[in-house]
Order: structure tokens, then C-alpha cells, then sequence
């Protein structure tokens, strides 16, 4: 069985620190900008940054089109914070560019402003241990689910992690911390599906 | 437990701000351009740095009003200049919310020895340098972001591949230092050895780097980005321009794919007019100079 390879969207953001965190724990993950390079990926991050500013890129230079195909193949997807307004169908009082494809509603900007920016332990389901330190970043949270999505995770109420068979979405950012739990989850999931499909083959 | 505004926080929004474009703006409509050509952020002013040449005096922070409206308008975040050395005007934009404040040498300075203690705030602050030894400086003092001063307003570009190049070098060369040869090293840049240490064991900035100062073009901004720049802010490039909406637009592009010429000539040929006229550093003199305001 080849290698995994696990892509980070690198049109804006935070993609860096995705590539890193990976790296921290062994699996290969390069940066892609383009819909060939997105294709080729058994796991997709799409990174924190800007969402408006990521779904114009999106639309603009055909990489969305890669994106939702990759979903169609049973690729999994991870959006943190602007990757998970991303997924969702739904964003509050905007109709901004998105893929549309988790059965969520997201606001965005939900916690405040940069100064309401914060750190909190959060406890998730899937991640076995202590609580995860969960950095928020003018984070949005999911207002709402459907389908199939589970909510893996809650903060005073409010919805910041979910998962649909082979989407996941975290309102946080858990490659800026050193705790690599989530990326490891992550990671089961790629191998889990890629299993999948080679079963199905 | 909940802990608000951490270090995280604050180089985290830089950090995701990387790989886009800021853009000067100084009205709702100009927000609202730069946010549908796909800015990252919006610097809120007044006047752009060309128009502050221009027009000399006291430039201080804007008018919150301008501020307000803009964060109003748009959901990327806003960022605003206040005066180096002017804490007051800092808190004052804290205090309206602004997400990111630039403590900038564009606006005439309020203090001459002194730069804000930004540690004090929840604000994140970006600061401009010329060279490692005040990039450290500012850093020590709370910067979350470093930026290139460049030379506002002059849509030239040179000292911002100076400031870019002086910096990427002295980091390089940290890097083959040994241990005691640092303690020299901080002491010729003025900076903080324990952040000298850090940055010669990393290669890089604690923070991110960004370029500014004189960006006109989509391969200005190309030129920034494989420099070493993580992002690119834009001043009076866009809105002294011509065409804002699309040299926004391509300068985007441009920064997106910064390491692909082909795409990088499709963003110079979607540009329609002419880019904003530019100075050449010869003829200004000293005074005229905001890059060497702040040290």
C-alpha cells in the first residue's frame, strides 16, 4: 500500500502550522494550491484563515470544484474555524461562497471580535485524555446540525466540533498548540476511508 | 479555564492572515471593494499614506467614525494606525474594537524615544522595521506582527526589498552563530538576547513577516512574497490607482500564486489602468522620509 499523502489547502491562511503539526507526528502533508494537486490527496485540511477571502479563491481558480469531487470520492475533510464555515451548508446572515457539504449552520465571528479572541480546555469526544486547549481565534461556532452530523464537542452550549461520516470541523485551531491529538484522529479517518475504498475497488 | 487575548491569540490572527492582502482603505465603498477582490483585512485611514504625503501636517489616528463605519461593512478584520509612542490613541482603538492595530510611522510620531508597551493590551499590534535589530525590538515590546517599513506612499518598492533582504540576511547569518557569538550579535543588533537566541535556532521570526511599503503592482507583491514575505499589505497602490477593483483583484491573485511567473502575468494583465505614479527615493529628502521614524 503506497504512502498516505495528506494535502493542507494553501491558497491563504494557516496552512503552515497544519503542515507542521503533521509532520510533528510522522505523516507526510504538503501544501496545495491547485485542483490537480487537491485530487491527489487522500485527506484534505482546509486551515483557519479567511473564509471569504478562501471561497473567492475557491470559486476563482477551480479549486472548490476539486474539493467537492474529492468529497464525492469519500476523501476526508477536515476544516478548522474558516475551513469549517467552508463545509457548512448554512452561514448566518451571509451567502458568501462555500462548499456546502456539511449539514451544519455556522455564524461566524460568533464569539466577539479579536479582543473577545480566547483559550479554553475542552473536552472532545473521539479524543481520548484530558481536555484539549482549544485556541479560538475570532472563531465562529455551529449554530445548528442535521443528517448525520454528531456534535463532538460543546463550549458553554455552543457547538465547536462535528463531525459527518467523512467531514470533520473544529471551530478551533489545534495545530497551534502542541498537542497533536486531533490531527491523530484525523489521520484515522484518512486510513479508515482509504481502506474504504480500496475495499470497494 | 478561559483565558482571553493570550500570545496565541494575538500571533495566531496574524498567522492566519498569512498568504493574503491587506488594503488601505478610507471609506465603506473602498472597505467593500477590497473585501469582494478578496483582501484579507482592511487598514481603516483617512488618507493613504500618498495623500499624507501629499499633504503634510500632523497626521494622527482617524477619525473613529471612518473606523466604526468600516468595521460596520465589512466581517474581514479592521485593522488602524495609531501614532508610535501614542498609547492613548491605542487604547481608544482597543476600546472601539479594532482587531489589529499597526503602531505606524506613516503618522507622525508622539513619542521619539519611546514605542508603546504593547504586552499591555488584548489588541494585537504590528509594527514596521528596517532591519532584524528593530523587528526584535518592537517584538520584545508586544508586537504580534512584523512588517517592512518600506516607504509609504511612494509606490516604490525598493526599501521594502532593503528591509526585506536586511532582515532575511541577518537571520540567516544568526543562524551559523555559536552560543557565545550571539551574545555579541544581540548586543550589536539591540535586541533582546533571549529573542536572538530563539530566532537563530528557528531561522525565522517568532512572529510572522509580512511586507509593506511602496507594493504598487501584482508583481511587486510577487517580488515581497518569494522575498520571504508571509503577506502583503497594500496602501495608496490600490486606491491611488486607476482601477482599484481589479488591481485589488490582481494583486490577489498575484500573492495567492507568488511562485508561478505565468500566473503571476495573467494577474499583471488583468490590471486595465495605470498604477498610481510613483516617487523616486532620490528626490526625498531626509525629512521626507517616514522610514526613519521609530528605532
Amino acid at each position: 500500500m503506497s504512502r498516505l499523502l495528506l494535502g493542507v489547502l494553501a491558497l491563504q491562511g494557516d496552512f503552515a502550522e497544519h503542515l507542521q503539526a503533521f509532520a510533528d507526528i510522522g505523516i507526510e502533508a504538503v501544501p496545495v494550491k491547485r485542483p490537480g494537486e487537491v485530487l491527489a490527496c487522500d485527506g484534505l485540511v482546509i486551515p483557519g484563515g479567511e473564509s471569504t477571502t478562501i471561497g473567492k479563491l475557491c470559486e476563482r481558480f477551480g479549486v472548490g470544484d476539486a474539493i467537492l469531487e474529492l468529497h464525492r470520492r469519500g476523501v476526508p475533510i477536515w476544516g478548522t474555524c474558516a475551513g469549517l464555515i467552508l463545509l457548512a451548508k448554512e452561514i448566518v446572515a451571509s451567502d458568501q461562497w462555500r462548499l456546502g457539504i456539511l449539514d451544519a449552520e455556522v455564524a461566524r465571528n460568533a464569539f466577539g471580535r479579536q479582543v473577545d479572541s480566547f483559550e479554553a480546555d475542552l473536552p472532545m469526544d473521539g479524543i481520548p485524555g484530558p481536555p484539549i486547549r482549544a485556541v479560538f481565534i475570532r472563531a465562529p461556532y455551529v449554530t445548528r446540525v442535521w443528517g448525520d452530523t454528531t456534535i463532538l464537542a460543546a463550549l458553554q452550549d455552543r457547538i465547536v466540533a462535528v463531525r459527518e461520516g467523512n467531514l470533520l470541523g473544529t471551530a478551533f485551531h489545534p495545530e497551534l498548540t502542541d498537542d497533536r491529538r486531533v490531527q491523530e484522529y484525523f489521520v484515522g479517518m484518512v486510513e479508515a476511508a482509504r481502506q474504504a475504498r480500496e475495499q470497494g475497488q | 479555564m478561559i483565558e482571553k487575548s493570550t500570545w496565541r491569540n494575538k500571533v495566531g490572527l496574524a498567522e492566519m492572515l498569512r498568504g493574503g492582502v491587506i488594503m488601505d482603505v478610507t471609506s465603506v465603498e473602498q472597505a467593500k471593494i477590497a473585501e469582494d477582490a478578496g483582501a484579507v483585512s482592511v487598514m481603516a485611514l483617512e488618507r493613504v499614506p500618498a495623500d499624507i504625503r501629499a499633504q503634510g501636517g500632523v497626521a494622527r489616528m482617524a477619525d473613529l467614525h471612518i473606523i466604526e463605519a468600516i468595521m460596520g461593512a465589512v466581517t474581514i478584520p479592521v485593522m488602524a494606525k495609531c501614532r508610535i509612542g501614542h498609547f492613548a490613541e491605542a487604547q481608544v482603538l482597543e476600546a472601539i474594537g479594532v482587531d489589529f492595530i499597526d503602531e505606524s510611522e506613516v503618522l507622525t510620531p508622539a513619542d521619539e524615544e519611546h514605542h508603546i508597551w504593547k504586552h499591555d493590551f488584548k489588541v494585537p499590534f504590528v509594527c514596521g522595521c528596517r532591519d532584524l535589530g528593530e523587528a526584535l525590538r518592537r517584538i520584545a515590546e508586544g508586537a504580534a506582527m512584523i512588517r517592512t517599513k518600506g516607504e509609504a506612499g511612494t509606490g516604490n518598492i525598493v526599501e521594502a526589498v532593503r528591509h526585506m533582504r536586511a532582515v532575511q540576511k541577518e537571520i540567516k547569518r544568526l543562524t551559523t552563530l555559536r552560543d557565545d557569538e550571539l551574545v555579541a550579535a544581540a548586543k550589536q543588533l539591540g535586541a533582546p538576547l533571549e529573542l536572538v537566541r530563539e530566532v537563530a535556532q528557528n531561522g525565522r521570526l517568532p512572529v510572522p513577516n509580512f511586507a509593506a511599503g511602496g507594493v504598487a503592482t501584482p508583481a511587486d507583491a510577487a517580488l515581497m512574497m518569494q522575498l520571504g514575505a508571509e503577506a502583503v499589505f497594500v496602501g495608496s497602490g490600490i486606491f491611488k490607482s486607476e482601477d482599484p477593483a481589479t488591481r485589488a483583484r490582481a494583486i490577489v491573485h498575484a500573492v495567492t500564486y507568488y511562485n508561478d511567473p505565468v500566473e503571476v502575468a495573467k494577474a499583471c494583465k488583468e490590471v486595465t489602468g495605470a498604477p498610481m505614479p510613483g516617487i523616486d527615493l532620490k528626490v526625498l529628502s531626509e525629512e521626507e522620509r517616514l522610514a526613519t521614524r521609530g528605532w
